[in-house]
C-alpha cells in the first residue's frame, strides 16, 4: 500500500515523460473517459458541486480507518483530474489527508485547473475531500 | 468603404501577446473587448497631468480634470443623441445603471403593477427586477424566445396591458447575438404608457443607438465592451424620468445642501453620482467614443458582418457542430456546441492553442434551460479580428475534437 506522498511522487514521475501539453491532455482525457467514478445512486443533489463551467459530484465513505471517495464530473478534462485526485486521496487515512498538500498538481503543470477563476468545481471538490477527512479525525 | 485591419490591429498592444507560446487570438469580445492605445494613453495621461478630484476645487488641476470629465459626458451625449448632457449619468457599468433604475422604481411601483422582461436577458437584467418585484409586490412577466433565439413578439403584445409600468429588454443578446426590435418594443410599450429600459451593453460596440430616433426612456452601456476601460459606463434617462427617481446612493457630490433636519439633492446628473467617480475611466470613455468615430461604426459593423458570415459557414462544416441563435439580424457572436463534447473541454483545449473563447452559461441561464444544455462555447468578434483567425479557430476545434473523441 503506497502512502499518499508516494502516490503523488509516482504521478509526478509518470507526467515527466510527456514532452508537450498534447500528450499530457491525451492522458488526462483517457483518464476522464475511463469507467464512471461514482455509482449512479451517489450522483445526488446533495453530492453535486455546481461550478459555473462544469459540474462535479463527490461522495465520501469511511471504512476500516480509511476515507473512500467516489467522484465524477461532466466535462472530461475535469473528470480526468478528479481521477488523479481520487488516486491520491481515496484509501488514505483522514489524518494523512488533512496533513497533505496539493503541490503535485503544480509539479505536473495542471495548477491552472485548480484556480478559482476556472469555476470548474475542482477547488470545491478538494475542499470537500478535506472537510470530510477532518470530520473523521475528531 | 473598407477598413485597414493591419492599422487597426497596430493600435491594440495586447494583440502582440503570446498565450501558451502561441500568438493570442482573442474571440471573447462580448465579455470584454480589448483596449486601443488611444484609450490607454488617455488614462496614463490623466494620471500624469491632470489627476485631481472633480467639481470640488478652485485649483487649476481640479478645473482641468472637471473639464475633461464633463467633455467626455458631452461627447457621449452627442454620439448617442441625448437632448441634454445631464441625461448621461456616469456609472460603473451596465449592471450599476440597471440597479440604479430598479432601486428608484421601488418607490414608484405599486402592488399588482407589472414589469416585462425577456427570456434572453443577461442575469444583470433579470435579478434586479426580481428583487424589485419582491420588494414591491409587482409582477414580473417574461417575453418568451423561440428556437432561433428571437423574441416572440405576438406574446409580447399579449403581455402588454394598462398595468405594465416598465419593459426591460436588451438591445442585443450576449449569449446569442440576436438584435431585438427595440424600436417596435418601445413604441408598443409607450402605447400603454409603460416606460422602457434597454440594456445596450452588447449593442454599443456594433450599433449606434440614436436616443431621439428610438425614443427610449433608459439605456445602459458598459465602456469595457466597446474598446473602453473597465469600471465605467453610463445610464441615459430622459430628464423628467431621472428627475422622478429618488437618488440611488447618498454621499458627497450628490447633495445641494445638508443639514440634520433636511438634505436637498443636487441637480442632474450629480444627484446620481455620489462619491468620487472613476474620473480617468470617464475621460477615457470619451476617447473610446472618438476611437469608434474614427473608424466609423458602420465600417465596424460591415467588417464584423463579413467575419460572422465566414465564421458561420466555416463552423457549420464541422461535423456535429450546432449553432444556437440563428436569426438574420444578429451581431458577430456565435454560440455553439459540438455533439458529445462538453463546452468546458473545448474551451480548455482552445486556450492551450492561444484562442480565447467563452464557455459556460454566459450569465443567461434561462436561455440554456430553453435549449436544455449546460452551456455553450461562444466566439464573439470585434473590429480587429481577421478571417485567418477564424481559420485558426476552425483548425483548433478540429484538433480538440481529435483529442476529445
Ligand atoms: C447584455 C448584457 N447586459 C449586462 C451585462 C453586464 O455588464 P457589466 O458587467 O459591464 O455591468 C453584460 C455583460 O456581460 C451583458 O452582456
Amino acid at each position: 500500500m503506497q502512502t499518499l506522498k508516494e502516490i503523488q511522487e509516482s504521478i509526478i514521475e509518470e507526467f515527466a515523460i510527456f514532452s508537450d501539453w498534447t500528450e499530457k491532455y491525451e492522458y488526462i482525457i483517457d483518464l476522464g473517459k475511463s469507467l464512471p467514478l461514482i455509482e449512479p445512486q451517489h450522483k445526488t443533489d446533495e453530492n453535486i458541486v455546481k461550478g459555473c463551467q462544469s459540474n462535479v459530484w463527490l461522495h465520501a465513505d469511511f471504512q476500516d480507518g480509511k476515507m473512500i471517495y467516489k467522484a465524477d464530473g461532466d466535462a472530461i478534462i475535469t473528470k480526468g483530474i478528479i481521477a488523479l485526485l481520487l488516486r491520491v486521496y481515496s484509501n488514505q487515512s483522514p489524518k494523512e489527508i488533512v496533513n497533505s498538500d496539493l503541490s503535485f498538481i503544480d509539479s505536473i503543470g495542471l495548477k491552472e485547473h485548480l484556480s478559482p477563476t476556472r469555476a470548474n468545481g475542482l477547488v470545491a471538490i478538494v475542499k470537500r475531500i478535506r472537510i470530510e477527512a477532518i470530520a473523521r479525525t475528531k | 468603404m473598407g477598413i485597414n485591419i493591419d492599422k487597426i490591429r497596430a493600435d491594440f498592444p495586447i494583440l502582440q501577446r503570446k498565450v501558451n507560446d502561441v500568438p493570442l487570438i482573442y474571440l471573447d469580445n462580448a465579455a470584454t473587448s480589448q483596449t486601443p492605445k488611444q484609450v490607454i494613453d488617455t488614462i496614463a495621461n490623466y494620471y500624469a497631468k491632470y489627476n485631481a478630484n472633480i467639481h470640488r476645487g478652485v485649483h487649476t488641476l481640479s478645473q482641468e480634470a472637471t473639464e475633461l470629465y464633463e467633455g467626455a459626458r458631452k461627447n457621449i451625449q452627442t454620439y448617442f443623441n441625448a437632448k441634454e448632457s445631464h441625461e448621461i449619468i456616469f456609472t460603473s457599468g451596465t449592471t450599476h445603471g440597471i440597479n440604479l433604475v430598479a432601486s428608484g422604481y421601488a418607490s414608484l411601483l405599486n402592488k399588482g403593477e407589472e414589469l416585462i422582461v425577456s427570456e434572453i436577458e443577461h442575469h444583470s437584467n433579470i435579478v434586479p427586477w426580481q428583487m424589485l418585484c419582491e420588494q414591491t409586490g409587482a409582477e414580473l412577466k417574461v417575453i418568451p424566445m423561440n428556437i432561433n433565439g428571437e423574441l416572440e413578439m405576438s406574446a409580447f403584445d399579449r403581455l402588454l396591458n394598462a398595468k405594465t409600468r416598465l419593459v426591460v429588454v436588451n438591445h442585443v443578446s450576449n449569449a446569442l447575438g440576436t438584435i431585438n426590435p427595440i424600436k417596435e418594443i418601445i413604441k408598443k410599450a409607450h402605447a400603454v404608457n409603460a416606460k422602457v429600459l434597454i440594456d445596450g451593453a452588447q449593442a454599443a460596440p456594433h450599433i449606434k443607438a440614436d436616443f431621439q430616433e428610438i425614443d427610449v426612456d433608459f439605456y445602459t452601456v458598459s465602456a469595457h465592451k466597446m474598446y473602453g476601460p473597465t469600471g465605467v459606463g453610463f445610464l441615459y434617462g430622459k430628464e423628467e424620468l431621472l428627475n422622478s427617481l429618488p437618488p440611488y446612493q447618498g454621499g458627497g457630490e450628490m447633495i445641494h445642501e445638508v443639514t440634520f433636519e433636511k438634505t436637498t439633492y443636487a441637480e442632474l446628473p450629480h444627484k446620481f453620482e455620489a462619491g468620487t467617480p472613476n474620473i480617468s475611466g470617464g475621460i477615457a470613455f470619451g476617447a473610446t467614443i472618438d476611437f469608434i468615430k474614427g473608424i466609423g461604426i458602420d465600417n465596424i459593423a460591415n467588417h464584423e458582418k463579413t467575419l460572422l458570415e465566414y465564421a458561420t459557414k466555416s463552423l457549420l462544416n464541422i461535423e456535429g457542430l450546432h449553432i444556437y441563435g440563428n436569426v438574420a439580424n444578429k451581431t458577430a457572436v456565435i454560440s455553439f456546441n459540438i455533439e458529445g463534447i462538453h463546452p468546458y473541454d473545448l474551451g480548455n483545449i482552445l486556450d492551450k492553442l492561444g484562442i480565447a473563447v467563452r464557455t459556460g452559461h454566459h450569465c443567461a441561464q434561462p436561455i440554456m434551460s430553453y435549449y436544455n444544455i449546460p452551456g455553450t462555447v461562444r466566439a464573439s468578434f470585434a473590429v480587429y479580428n481577421t478571417l485567418s483567425e477564424i481559420d485558426t479557430l476552425v483548425k483548433g476545434i478540429q484538433k480538440a475534437i481529435t483529442l476529445l473523441k
